[in-house]
């Protein structure tokens, strides 16, 4: 057998491809591409809830969103190290980062303006996320799966903090209804257009189908995702805001609206409102510590250098 | 020199009387920023007992070509495996 | 002074700088220098929260009425607050941060150590558990003291500029008033001048390892927080904790 046999033999049997072994090109290209998007994005992520963590109306209300936007820290880094293993280090996704090669997901670009959007975030994006990160458990690369699992472990209460908050909102006084709905009317259609094009206009899935990178496609996770949602905003008396959002009781399944793809891809390029506000930020961040990162690696060296003489 | 320190990856025993099992990696400078960080990192649900971590560097580790010559001589020896035996009908605790 | 009044104050102050510090820190979020060390920040935060939401809670129920850990947090003033001036103030770079932590650890370390000894059962208890903690904040703050003392020339120098900027706001730490005497004699509290000798060693022990001079104790230091008078810091934290609370009052969240 050749290498590419023995690799499509693996796929076709539901074997994890792991490091050492031989991968096309193109699959280990598309999993760098795809896993430092998805870290990026955990970290990227951390900074519309970060916004909030100062200014978090209860002490209970602090500590859980604090210890979420770490938990997303933390996935950000088992996924650079999952990352890692495809021979490209956590200090060259960071650059593809911050120079705009590599993307992040686009919901992050947007602004969090009132404390409800804390609700929002985590109701429908983290909603949005868990439904793609369960769905990548069965990921053929086995340190992305790994990460996967751990992941999805971890976020089993992210989703739910969201909803309570929200839920709170909605059945507290008007004004904190109110805010509710409109956090709702701003997330809702940014967190659909969160699974990406329609399966017909994306020229990427296809391969990464094939490898079983990707194991279900954009459109039925994001009709998975609205199918679940739209109950949980009725029981709390909210409305989601698509004149369009109608039951087909022949596919089991809600009809929703157009998707404003203009508005996607411009997002997608840098135009959302927090693009270069997020990138920025991170740049700071990063520069603001590159003499830590000195000091420290130049006192490990030392150390090194005494434990080899004595 | 500005980087994120070396990878080092870490193994962590859940209760006591368990085997050290491997959680994943991290980056750090040093070995006590590397425990620390583990701790900080892979601690965080109350997951653990004791924490080793050995830089990545310092694994030798067998190569996927290896593995026929390596794994596959065991396939025939069963009689390692305590289900080769047959025993008389009525023989307990053994 | 009755003996619960004092006890409230006293529980305040401690819950206080647990607020405020545990506030500065959840700053760090999505700012530290490694990804790895940003976690790290946030899980002291986490941990400072955690006490001083202990503490707070003892506070209200000590005071009765309606009072809550969250009426204590979000809707006392500048001049209602307790904390250690040194924990209000703010995180500069990475190294400013470490060393007003690390001169706060070592406080907290000595003090928590003999608070689980207290006569009261909350305050035992709470030293118990926030002991712990604290000896990882002291050890993991210790260690980056050690590096960036020994790191580059740009670190030892930034280092020992913190140093110097920060140490005016130790004294703070250790001032007493009537509370504190009403308490120790009580064997409630903790005598914070038997806390300052040992506070003294562990600063000398670290700052030695880390090639650092320990200042002189002769330095002008700043004091106020028992009486609640404040750096300029402390209010701007405040606006902005207290925000929600303050512009929609009397609603859940």
């Amino acid at each position: 057998m050749t290498d590419l046999e023995k690799f499509n033999d693996k796929i076709a049997n539901n074997i994890k491809i792991e490091p050492k072994d031989w991968m096309p090109d193109d699959y280990r290209k598309h999993l760098q591409r795809q896993m430092s998007q998805h870290a990026h994005s955990e970290i990227i992520g951390m900074q519309p809830e970060g916004n909030w963590v100062l200014r978090a109306p209860t002490m209970r209300a602090k500590v859980i969103l604090l210890a979420k936007i770490q938990d997303e820290a933390g996935h950000g880094l088992y996924l650079y190290s999952a990352a890692e293993t495809l021979g490209k280090s956590r200090d060259t996704y960071i650059e593809e980062l911050q120079t705009g090669k590599a993307k992040y997901s686009s919901i992050f670009n947007y602004p969090t303006l009132s404390w409800a959007d804390m609700g929002a975030v985590g109701w429908l994006v983290d909603g949005a996320a868990i439904v793609n990160q369960v769905s990548l458990q069965r990921t053929s690369y086995g340190p992305y799966a790994r990460s996967m699992v751990r992941i999805c472990k971890e976020e089993s209460f992210h989703q739910r903090q969201g909803y309570e908050i929200i839920a709170t909102l909605a059945k507290g006084t008007p004004k904190q209804k109110e805010m509710a709905q409109d956090a709702l009317n701003r997330f809702w259609w940014p967190s659909i257009m969160m699974f990406g094009p329609h399966d017909a206009d994306s020229y990427r899935s296809s391969n990464a189908m094939e490898w079983k990178i990707k194991l279900e496609s954009n459109d039925a996770l994001r009709q998975s995702f609205i199918d679940k949602t739209v109950p949980q905003a009725e029981l709390l008396g909210l409305t989601i805001p698509d004149p369009d959002l109608k039951w087909n009781e022949e596919r089991g399944s809600y009809d929703f609206g157009e998707i404003n793809w203009e508005e996607f891809w411009n997002v997608v390029k840098g135009n959302g409102p927090c693009n270069k506000q997020r990138i920025k930020h991170h740049v700071k961040a990063h520069e603001n510590g590159k003499w830590v990162r000195e000091a420290a690696n130049a006192y490990a060296k030392k150390q090194k250098e005494i434990k080899k003489a004595s | 020199m500005d980087n994120q320190g070396e990878i080092w990856e870490v193994f962590i025993q859940s209760k006591p009387g368990l085997a050290h099992k491997h959680v994943g990696n991290l980056h750090a400078m040093g070995e006590e920023m590397a425990l620390q960080n583990a701790r900080d990192l892979y601690t965080r649900r109350k997951e653990g007992t004791c924490i080793w971590v050995v830089r990545h560097a310092d694994i030798f580790s067998s190569n996927p070509e290896d593995s026929g010559s390596f794994f596959d001589p065991s396939d025939d020896k069963i009689y390692r495996q305590a289900t080769h035996y047959v025993m008389p009908e009525g023989a307990k605790h053994i | 002074m009755e003996l619960k009044d004092a006890l409230i104050q006293y529980s305040l102050r401690i819950a206080d700088s647990s607020l405020i510090l545990g506030q500065r820190m959840a700053e760090w979020c999505s700012n530290g220098p490694t990804l790895e060390e940003d976690i790290a920040l946030s899980n002291i935060s986490l941990d400072l929260f955690g006490q001083s939401r202990m503490l707070l809670s003892y506070a209200a129920d000590l005071k009765g009425n309606d009072e809550s850990e969250d009426t204590l947090a979000f809707h006392r003033n500048e001049r209602e607050y307790f904390n250690c001036l040194i924990t209000e103030l703010p995180n500069g770079h990475f190294g400013d941060t470490i060393v007003r932590n690390f001169f706060f650890d070592a406080y907290c370390y000595h003090l928590y150590n003999a608070l689980k000894e207290s006569k009261d059962e909350t305050l035992a208890a709470f030293g118990e558990k926030s002991l712990k903690e604290v000896t990882y904040h002291l050890r993991h703050n210790s260690e980056w003291i050690i590096r960036l003392a020994n790191g580059t020339e740009e670190s030892i120098n930034k280092i020992k500029q913190s140093v110097i900027d920060i140490w005016p706001y130790t004294g703070d730490m250790f001032a007493m008033d009537e509370v504190d005497e009403l308490l120790i004699e009580k064997s409630i509290a903790i005598d914070l001048n038997t806390i300052k000798s040992k506070w003294n060693n562990t600063i000398k022990e670290v700052f030695e390892r880390a090639n650092l001079e320990v200042p002189s104790i002769d330095v002008y230091m700043q004091t106020g927080s028992l009486k609640g008078i404040h750096t300029e810091h402390l209010g701007h934290m405040l606006g902005e904790m207290q925000y929600i609370p303050r512009a929609y009052p009397n609603m859940e969240w």
